[in-house]
């Protein structure tokens, strides 16, 4: 089970609004790189996972995700703070107001709605350790993306720099990972079997 | 830790929780790094310590901190998002 803990991983206090920056930054918590995909990515591979370390790395680091959606979230509530229709008309921040208002709902930045066919749970433990690793510099470059529109916004430019500084730390975890399971594997051929399905090769 | 004002004693939390994180991550794949136990046993015991000092103080952190008798206090601090919600 999980317990709310009533505070972030790191400080979102933003003092400016900007509308256009929050409709691209709302892409990190539901686009196809984002912490909403991470977390339900990590949470759900889990249990078809045999390594009792590689299970604490997926718990863990998924269960950071969820803080990082809620870092994310505060982010864009923040930046939407108090706008008046004006301000929505000139931002382009129109064709999400209309449906959401300043209400959180996890899309791209284009818009498109969050999707678990942005990502996968292959009950292959290779598979899905590639997977993570991959995923970790899709959320890198993403926010290294938003990072190069954000250079005048010194409060979300630091909350983003932390939150790109995490997926380093992740990939460098999930590696461990894939040298853990490999560890436990035929070396001559890590692909004879699935450690988690074939339970009946010889090897095991 | 007694005297500390609330954005202090918050960002002590704030900074301790995240070292015992990334301690925790890193101890999943090196469980036998004796030098990363020793810190997150000693980060660990300053977040516990902490985070006791703040709830009896300030309010709640987690559902299972509420201190006060007369009254359930756990909504009544703003939310992590909200103004005051974060140090």
């Amino acid at each position: 089970m999980w317990t709310y803990n009533k505070m972030l991983e790191f400080p979102v206090k933003i003092k400016t609004t900007n509308p256009k920056l929050a409709m691209a930054i709302m892409s990190q918590l539901g686009g196809p790189n984002g912490e909403k995909g991470a977390s339900t990515r990590y949470l759900s591979q889990r249990y078809s996972m045999k390594d009792k370390k590689v299970i604490g790395v997926l718990t863990d680091i998924g269960t950071e995700e969820l803080n990082h959606e809620e870092m994310v979230a505060a982010i864009i509530t923040q930046l939407t703070k108090n706008l008046s229709i004006g301000e929505i008309e000139k931002s382009g921040f129109y064709q999400y107001y209309v449906d959401h208002t300043i209400g959180i709902w996890p899309q791209a930045a284009s818009g498109t709605p969050f999707s678990t066919a942005t990502l996968q749970s292959t009950g292959d433990p290779l598979a899905d350790l590639h997977e993570d690793l991959a995923a970790e510099q899709k959320a890198r470059l993403t926010y290294d993306n938003i990072l190069r529109l954000c250079k005048d916004e010194p409060d979300v430019y630091e909350a983003i720099k932390f939150l790109r500084a995490r997926e380093m730390v992740h990939y460098q975890r999930f590696g461990e990972s894939l040298r853990l399971v490999q560890e436990n594997l035929d070396a001559k051929n890590f692909y004879a079997f699935n450690p988690s399905f074939d339970t009946k090769a010889t090897c095991l | 830790m007694e005297n500390m004002c609330r954005e202090e004693l918050k960002r002590l939390i704030q900074v301790t929780n995240f070292t015992v994180i990334e301690l925790g991550l890193y101890l999943d794949t090196h469980p036998t790094c004796s030098c990363a136990l020793k810190k997150y046993h000693e980060c660990n015991e300053t977040l516990q310590q902490a985070m006791k000092v703040y709830e009896r103080n300030f309010g709640p952190l987690t559902m299972y901190g509420v201190k006060c008798e007369d009254e359930w206090t756990w909504t009544n601090e703003p939310w992590p998002w909200q103004e005051g919600g974060n140090c």
